[in-house]
């Protein structure tokens, strides 16, 4: 299973001195907690990709880009890349570029976005944003999949023998998954094409999340791609943590109370029952996420929050040194133990899937051999 | 006949409101009238001022929780809905609104709704048909065609002004009645239960 970290990105005032880093100290703040991430022991680095103050991350692919060459084994991702008004040409040669440049160690997370003006300044418009996303992805699908392609649509301009550049690493595309908090066609399109599924869980109760998660896994099995608990999860989760519960919760509060997402809305301890949120000692946050399994089923990627909201830097470290020290240890003996043989221990890696590819092409090989 | 779902939602402050005492009066008028047809009904009344910080903090939120949000499913799931609010600053309360605005537009399509509403003089009774009826009309519901405003004076008054008042909440609750059990059962595809297959969202469906 893996365990890692996504960012916003967000620019906010620390509530506690009231000074607000600059969008240099913040970018550089980014790329120092992904390597962190790196040097504790995580898996996964996503970042979220935002066309509007306060957020940073405008070109994912560049920070990602970065960070591969600074990092050895951590995976790229996002959090989520818009699928709607970016152009999926672009996307398709961005990822396939980090592909290569990291070595396989990228994969992405198509998401529609949620800020109504990107749309238009993007020349698109937010009412077909299913139809959008159905669309472009269908193109990119295809576009990492085919070397010579000729498509025609409704949202793009058409495309005769194109072909993305550089080819896919290994002739494999980067791994999919599609984020959603609310869109059952988003978990019928994750499922169609047998792609992961990301269900950002962190603002939201529970039960919604499991009429969403059971939807993809049904459907999953019903395309025809394996069993409904061997669809590839992955879910979000939101941390605080000191060793002592009550000086985690007396030091986050400032931070919960005032960060624009949260601020003038429940009390820190109704939003803690209601979402994922855990505020507290490590062994409440291995408690709480073991407790996702039960909801959602064994799942494959679990991604923290742990940057937002203004917290300083030095802070965030320590977050990272507790989740590598105490907590990703014992969640990922723990979920070990209780998953079940046949469900996959995490999204298919780069190798996996390139030696998957190379036997259906002995398949195929073998079948024309057999025509003969 | 199956039993008719039935939901009040009254959004009065004091306790006891006048506006719930309208709710409850509509309340019974459509009970009274589906039972002389041979029905029966379920009534529940919801009401909004224990539900005024959920309703804040759902705001802020997202996302309703808790009581709120089996209040919010009873209106959705209704087969008939009576909507009564006091009328603040010649229009309905902000508490009411905000509570219509955690529905969302499918949710009362086709539902039959009586509106209603209460004020301290009679000169605010068009709120019904200048803010409520809009409202509903916007979420595609079936508003029942009398609206029962109740000024503090149609309480008090004997003879010709409470006769008026008795005979258009029977009106409405009539009227109501007629609408949900004229309507069929409502067919709602839940879209986690049965999504669009993928091949019709490709085609553009």
């Amino acid at each position: 299973m893996q365990f890692g970290i996504f960012s916003v990105g967000d620019v906010t005032p620390d509530p506690t001195t009231g000074r607000t880093p600059t969008e240099g100290e913040r970018i550089r703040a980014v790329m120092r907690i992904a390597e962190k991430a790196e040097e504790v022991g995580l898996d996964v680095f996503a970042t979220g990709e935002h066309h509007n103050p306060p957020f940073v991350p405008s070109s994912p692919t560049t920070m990602l880009g970065y960070l591969a060459g600074r990092t050895e084994r951590l995976v790229m991702s996002t959090a989520t890349t818009l699928i709607t008004t970016n152009d999926p040409v672009k996307i398709a040669e961005d990822f396939a570029m980090l592909q290569h440049l990291a070595g396989g160690r990228a994969d992405l997370m198509l998401g529609r976005g949620n800020t109504g003006p990107v749309y238009p300044w993007f020349g698109q418009d937010i009412r077909q944003g299913i139809p959008l996303a159905v669309e472009n992805y269908a193109l990119l699908h295809r576009l990492w999949r085919e070397d010579v392609v000729d498509w025609e649509g409704r949202f793009r301009t058409p495309l005769q023998g194109f072909t993305a550049t550089p080819r896919p690493l290994d002739g494999v595309p980067p791994f999919v998954w599609h984020g959603s908090i609310r869109s059952p066609e988003i978990a019928e399109q994750a499922a169609y094409y047998g792609d992961g599924f990301f269900a950002n869980n962190i603002f939201w109760p529970k039960e919604h999340f499991q009429r969403l998660i059971g939807l993809y896994r049904r459907r999953y099995e019903h395309y025809g791609h394996g069993r409904a608990d061997q669809a590839i999860v992955g879910l979000g989760g939101q941390v605080f943590m000191r060793r002592n519960s009550q000086d985690a919760v007396r030091e986050f509060r400032p931070y919960f109370d005032n960060a624009p997402v949260y601020g003038g809305g429940p009390s820190l301890e109704d939003f803690s029952r209601e979402t994922p949120l855990t505020v507290g000692s490590p062994e409440q946050v291995i408690e709480r996420t073991l407790g996702f399994r039960e909801y959602f089923g064994d799942y494959q990627r679990q991604l923290f929050l742990v940057d937002h909201a203004g917290l300083p830097l030095k802070t965030v470290l320590e977050q990272l040194d507790l989740l590598g020290e105490e907590v990703v240890p014992v969640l990922r003996r723990e979920f070990a133990a209780r998953r079940p043989a046949g469900v996959p221990d995490g999204p298919p890696s780069h190798e996996e899937r390139k030696r998957a590819l190379a036997q259906d092409g002995a398949h195929d090989d073998a079948d024309k051999e057999g025509a003969k | 006949m199956t039993e008719k779902r039935i939901v009040a939602v009254a959004a009065g402050l004091s306790t006891p409101s006048s506006t719930r005492l309208l709710a409850d009066r509509l309340s019974g008028a459509v009970d009274t009238a589906l039972r002389e047809t041979g029905g029966t009904a379920s009534v529940e009344t919801v009401e909004l001022r224990e539900h005024a910080r959920a309703l804040g903090e759902a705001m802020a939120a997202g996302f309703p929780s808790g009581e709120l949000k089996r209040a919010v499913d009873a209106v959705a799931g209704a087969d008939g809905v009576i909507a009564v609010t006091p009328v603040f600053n010649a229009s309905y309360s902000g508490l009411f609104k905000s509570f219509f605005d955690l529905v969302d537009i499918d949710d009362l399509q086709g539902t039959p709704v009586l509106i209603g509403a209460t004020g301290g003089s009679p000169r605010h009774s068009l709120v019904l048909e200048h803010a409520m009826r809009p409202m509903f009309a916007y979420l595609r519901a079936v508003v029942a065609p009398t609206a029962v405003y109740a000024a503090s004076e149609d309480w008090g008054g004997g003879g010709d002004v409470h006769a008026s008042l008795t005979e258009r909440v029977s009106r409405a609750g009539g009227e109501l009645a007629a609408l949900v059990s004229g309507r069929p059962k409502r067919e709602r595809p839940d879209p986690y239960e049965e999504p669009v297959p993928f091949e019709r969202l490709l085609r553009g469906e």
